[in-house]
């Protein structure tokens, strides 16, 4: 059996691993399109901050790991899919045959649709390429501006706000991380970095980056509002798009992503799809979406590869949720959190102390949550919501203080 | 002949033992919020539940980690996070579905439970014998694993 999976992040990663573990004689092909080792973009911040070398970023850390399971890791960018030959081309034109295809590769960076991006020191920050060129231009005298807030934007400025002089971050929506923190919690993301000296300016939007020659940079952010900013750094976080382009004209059906069954097959036989490109099953909504989240792209790749086994693995959906520290501050989102028809919650705010908790309930159980400065125990939120757990008399409990959420857990796990 | 913790409620007076012992230990302070093991108390019913880890067969955290931070020490089947890979993204803490990875602002990494390779201090300064560490295959951990598998069946493969 000739097994080939496009995209070498931890969906693929997992999906070959997977794939050895249930058949010791396949043939296991990965394919990844950077001139790296396997690697977790979620770690390219950390290198920026300085806490690990670009080796830390790598998904396995023993040397050989991949020829020791027989797994061929090889460079290609996939151009073409023939299904129903059962064939994949790779830029330069070599084909490749498979049995069992896994589409798992990945997202793209957006690009505002503003002038100046091809100025020199205007980066994305998703490749380790990305990394090395936003690194020469990051020192404690740079001015740097950030476009974007959402949560990849948000992971950036922490390490940017860190090793910069002087940071600006630019976001077009009202809040900061818009899609997965209500007002409140934007705002006291806002705050916790305006105490920080970090501006950040919601509800404003780039126009375009200039050419300068002052001593602030020698570019110049001109915002909406007529506003300029100089930098020496500007860094793109404005959101991602799966990579779904190749598959054009092969049949395979896609929508925002790579539509998948709950086998995380997509309609073509024996060609699965997982992670940041993978629309499938949403626990929540019961919807097809794209969840952009390492959890979620293990979990794809795993099951997806169960079933290229052909061991019927069904998948329940994955449940979206995030965690994010930004200048160390911690918030997380799970499920529900924005709330449902017809449903209660329960809320605590402690705007001094930078700490909120908010959970949404349908009846009598969890469907979501958003919470800011919980470090203990978050994870029994995702607990509750996938086990739907009839809280009973808990949930009045739980609506009077939030923050009992963890004693709710245990009370109805060891009692 | 692997082992784990044995909790049994019921046993347990609330005298914080296995907290301090285990904040002591692992963290050099005595300090139950840096704790790895947590005894939850629930005042109406005059009861006190120790609650941990239990190395869970599924690894959530471990297979959520992005970094390779979090392996399986194959002696004790523990899942140990190494503080020299760990970045400190918390993706475990939202990933265990028990609530047992916690995040360390002040060292900036994850903790939990690791059985402190084969001998856990909470067991040993249990009084009443509420912690103990036994045979894996006689402890009452099937209330635990039934749970697991219930929670298992949110987003794992039913295969």
């Amino acid at each position: 059996m000739q097994h080939v999976i496009v995209g070498a992040g931890p969906a693929g990663v997992v999906a070959a691993e997977t794939l050895r573990k249930g058949d010791r004689n396949a043939d296991i092909v990965l394919i990844g399109d950077e001139p790296e080792p396997p690697y977790s973009r979620m770690a390219i911040p950390y290198v920026l901050e300085g806490m690990i070398e670009q080796s830390g970023t790598y998904l396995r850390k023993t040397e050989g790991h991949y020829e020791g399971l027989g797994i061929q890791y090889r460079q290609g960018r996939a151009e073409s899919v023939a299904a129903a030959d059962g064939t994949l081309t790779l830029s330069g034109g070599e084909t490749v045959s498979y049995d069992r295809l896994l589409i798992a590769t990945g997202a793209t960076p957006l690009s505002p649709p503003v002038p100046g991006l091809d100025l020199p020191g205007v980066h994305n920050c998703w490749t380790l390429e990305d990394c090395r060129g936003i690194a020469k231009l990051l020192n404690e005298d740079a001015n740097v501006v950030l476009i974007g807030a959402g949560f990849i934007g948000c992971i950036i400025l922490e390490a940017l706000a860190k090793r910069c002089g002087n940071l600006t971050v630019v976001e077009m929506e009202d809040r900061m991380v818009s899609r997965m923190m209500d007002a409140t919690a934007g705002g006291m993301l806002q705050r916790w970095c305006g105490a920080k000296n970090i501006r950040v300016l919601t509800s404003t939007r780039v126009a375009g980056i200039e050419a300068a020659s002052g001593a602030g940079g020698d570019k110049a952010v001109v915002l909406d509002n007529g506003e300029t900013i100089d930098a020496h750094l500007v860094v793109l976080a404005v959101g991602v798009a799966p990579n779904i382009g190749f598959l054009e004209g092969s049949g395979i059906k896609t929508d925002h992503g790579v539509l998948v069954d709950q086998h995380l097959e997509s309609s073509a036989k024996g060609v699965f799809a997982a992670g940041d490109v993978a629309q499938g099953l949403d626990f929540s909504t019961g919807e097809y979406s794209v969840h952009a989240i390492q959890p979620t792209a293990t979990e794809h790749g795993r099951i997806a590869a169960l079933n290229m086994l052909g061991q019927n693995a069904h998948y329940k959906g994955s449940l979206n949720m995030n965690v994010l520290a930004t200048v160390g501050l911690v918030s997380s989102s799970f499920g529900s959190w924005e709330g449902v028809a017809g449903g209660d919650s329960g809320v605590a705010v402690d705007e001094d102390g930078y700490k909120y908790l908010r959970l949404e309930f349908e009846g009598d159980h969890l469907v979501g949550a958003l919470g800011i400065g919980l470090t203990d125990h978050v994870g029994v939120i995702r607990g509750l919501i996938q086990n739907e757990t009839a809280l009973g008399d808990w949930k009045e409990r739980l609506q009077e203080n939030p923050h009992r959420v963890m004693e709710a857990y245990v009370a109805h796990s060891q009692t | 002949m692997q082992k784990s913790l044995h909790i049994d409620p019921d046993k347990c007076t609330g005298c914080l033992q296995c907290e301090l012992a285990c904040s002591h230990v692992n963290e050099g302070v005595f300090n139950p919020a840096k704790s790895r093991i947590k005894v939850f108390n629930f005042h109406d019913q005059g009861r006190m539940v120790p609650y941990t880890c239990t190395q869970c067969d599924e690894a959530w955290c471990m297979q959520a980690c992005p970094v390779d931070a979090i392996t399986l020490d194959a002696e004790t089947g523990a899942k140990v996070v190494s503080d020299a890979l760990c970045v400190g993204c918390k993706v475990c803490t939202i990933a265990c579905p028990f609530g047992t990875v916690n995040y360390n602002a002040s060292t900036g990494k994850v903790i939990k439970c690791d059985l402190c390779g084969g001998d856990p201090e909470c067991a040993k300064a249990c009084p009443t014998a509420a912690i103990t560490y036994v045979d894996a295959n006689w402890t009452g951990l099937d209330r635990m694993r039934q749970w697991a598998a219930k929670t298992d069946a949110g987003a794992q493969a039913e295969a």
